[in-house]
């Protein structure tokens, strides 16, 4: 399934049959949105009109790294470590 | 118990912080097995916390508002070394680098942590079903749910394991829960309190709120926890004003709309109307001018949420990728990997919303449904500034029903999102709003009233959950 793909899902067979008609429902129930006039209505993405919000540019320090390292499944170098990104050359 | 009066005796000497405590951690000895409010008790920390505040009344300092108050928090907040799970196993066994500014302000204001609740995945549900750990359960009828997806900071308070919660409320995630358990329930404006150290769900809609016993002690915690804080970029930057000294100041002249579509909403119990109606006489009754008023785009509000939070959260959750903390599966190159963790550490309800938001945002479809939703937020938006110029506040139910059985609603989302009609239009607009318990509905179970406010409003908002909190029967 396509979307499942996009969002790094892998959904096995029985869930892609359970979440179909999930999905179909509640987009069904959205179609209701359609039937309004939003003609030359702005779209809202955030509640607050924010622009540019900055913060003084000065050092304080970061979280430590030793103990971000510590949380991950694998890391070694003061790196992550992770399975091969690119596959094998033709 | 009283958070305000908690506090006042410990600043005062006449109580000891470890003795509060020790009342708090007891109930939970008794009652947690059955109500699984917390994903983690922290009985050591928490003893720890005590000690230090009453060992600062001895010294003759102030230990803050909150001095010596127990408080749950839900378990989606960072704390440092203390596991925060989200009620996921994609970061079961996670410990924090850092903490939550919340998490920082409680415990300056000398608030003893006892420990982490329970909640929905990543915060997305109605019923604290969708925990990988198990659901909560209600403590007024266990065989109910506790609301959700803050299920765990209600259940909490509810159940006296602690005097205060704090929740996250993204949808009604505070509210709903709050009027199943019979608690009060409060979600700020949006940007009022800092959301540094929330783990994400969907970031133009998630606020951090107070649970409290009263409407007097959720005053008391949401002001020590609001105001700007650098770290989070969203974060209100002007002064906020003061809630708690005018909280009974009264209701005379005060202009109150009673949102029609949400009283008439489809679904509704005809006891959690009559409780509306009742609310808003008795407002009347203390010299309010009470009238009802139509709002007519919040009714598409359900709809607009289930694609603009679910197109926000599958952004906000593609972070959970097996690289950099929590859970991974192995597969043969990254992406394999990605989506073998993913598959395994997410549960259903998760997956139904990435998978909803994913498709949402998808060339060719984003204009039809997320660009939709946003034109029609705007809508909502409009209709409530027009419903603020006539009115200083508006009331409505919190949640259509009563506590509903657990496994009544877990095999048909769409029935279970219903749950979240009335407080939705709320976070669309970023308003503040708080949920007040007002009597009882069906089986005697507990019936909340809404009552929602502008952008920063507060302190009226406030005067009236005050009033309506007098006046229950």
């Amino acid at each position: 399934m396509h979307v499942a793909k996009l969002a790094r899902l892998a959904l096995t067979d029985e869930e892609i049959e359970a979440i179909t008609p999930e999905l179909a429902a509640i987009l069904e129930h959205a179609e209701e949105l359609s039937a309004l006039d939003t003609h030359g209505v702005a779209p809202t993405a955030h509640p607050l009109p924010l622009v540019n919000v900055f913060r003084p540019d000065v050092p304080r320090p970061g979280v430590d790294r030793a103990e971000v390292l510590a949380a991950a499944p694998h890391a070694e170098d003061g790196r992550f470590r992770v399975p091969r990104i690119l596959g094998d050359a033709p | 118990m009283s958070a305000s009066r908690i506090a006042d005796d410990v600043r005062a000497g006449r109580r000891s912080a470890r003795a509060v405590l020790e009342e708090h951690l007891a109930r939970i000895d008794e009652r947690e097995g059955e109500i699984h409010a917390f994903n983690l008790v922290l009985a050591d920390e928490a003893r720890a916390a005590a000690d230090g505040v009453d060992a600062a009344v001895a010294a003759g300092d102030d230990p803050g508002p909150l001095a010596g108050v127990p408080i749950a928090v839900k378990d989606n907040m960072a704390t440092r070394g203390i596991a925060t799970t989200c009620g996921s196993r994609i970061l079961e066994g996670w410990r924090p680098p850092y903490d939550a500014t919340v998490i920082t302000r409680l415990r300056d204001a000398g608030a003893v942590i006892v420990g982490k609740t329970n909640l929905d995945e990543f915060a997305m549900g109605s019923s604290t079903e969708n925990s990988a750990f198990g659901p909560t359960r209600n403590p007024r009828d266990p065989s109910r749910v506790a609301g959700g997806s803050s299920g765990g900071s209600a259940a909490a308070v509810a159940a006296g394991f602690a005097s205060l919660a704090i929740g996250s409320d993204t949808g009604g995630s505070i509210r709903q829960p709050a009027a199943l358990c019979g608690v009060v329930g409060m979600k700020p404006t949006y940007g009022a309190v800092s959301r540094y150290g929330l783990v994400a769900f969907a970031s133009s809609l998630d606020q951090i709120g107070p649970f409290s016993n009263s409407v007097t002690d959720a005053a008391l915690l949401l002001e020590a926890i609001w105001g700007h804080d650098p770290l989070d970029s969203t974060s209100i930057a002007q002064p906020l004003p003061a809630v708690g000294s005018v909280l009974d100041d009264g209701v005379s002249g005060l202009r109150v709309g009673v949102i029609e579509e949400l009283t008439d909403v489809e679904g509704i119990e005809p006891e959690v109307r009559a409780a509306v109606e009742s609310a808003a006489s008795a407002l009347g009754d203390a010299g309010a001018k009470v009238d009802r008023v139509s709002v007519p785009s919040t009714i598409y509000g359900l709809s607009a949420y289930y694609l603009i939070a679910p197109a926000e959260a599958s952004s906000n959750l593609a972070r959970y990728d097996g690289v950099r903390y929590g859970l991974r599966v192995d597969g043969e190159d990254v992406a394999a990997m990605n989506a073998a963790t993913r598959e395994a550490g997410f549960g259903p309800e998760v997956k139904r919303r990435i998978m909803l938001g994913t498709y949402a945002l998808s060339a060719g479809y984003y204009d039809a449904y997320y660009g939709q939703a946003q034109r029609v937020r705007t809508l909502i938006i409009r209709d409530f500034d027009r419903a603020y110029e006539q009115f200083d506040v508006l009331l409505s139910p919190t949640s259509p029903t009563v506590a509903f059985e657990l496994g009544a609603k877990t095999a048909d989302p769409l029935a279970m999102y219903l749950s979240d009609v009335c407080t939705i239009p709320t976070n669309l607009a970023g308003h503040p709003a708080i949920s007040v318990p007002f009597g009882t509905g069906a089986d005697g179970l507990p019936v909340g009233v809404q009552v929602l406010a502008p952008a920063l409003g507060e302190p009226v908002m406030f005067r009236a959950a005050r009033a309506i909190e007098r006046s229950a029967p």
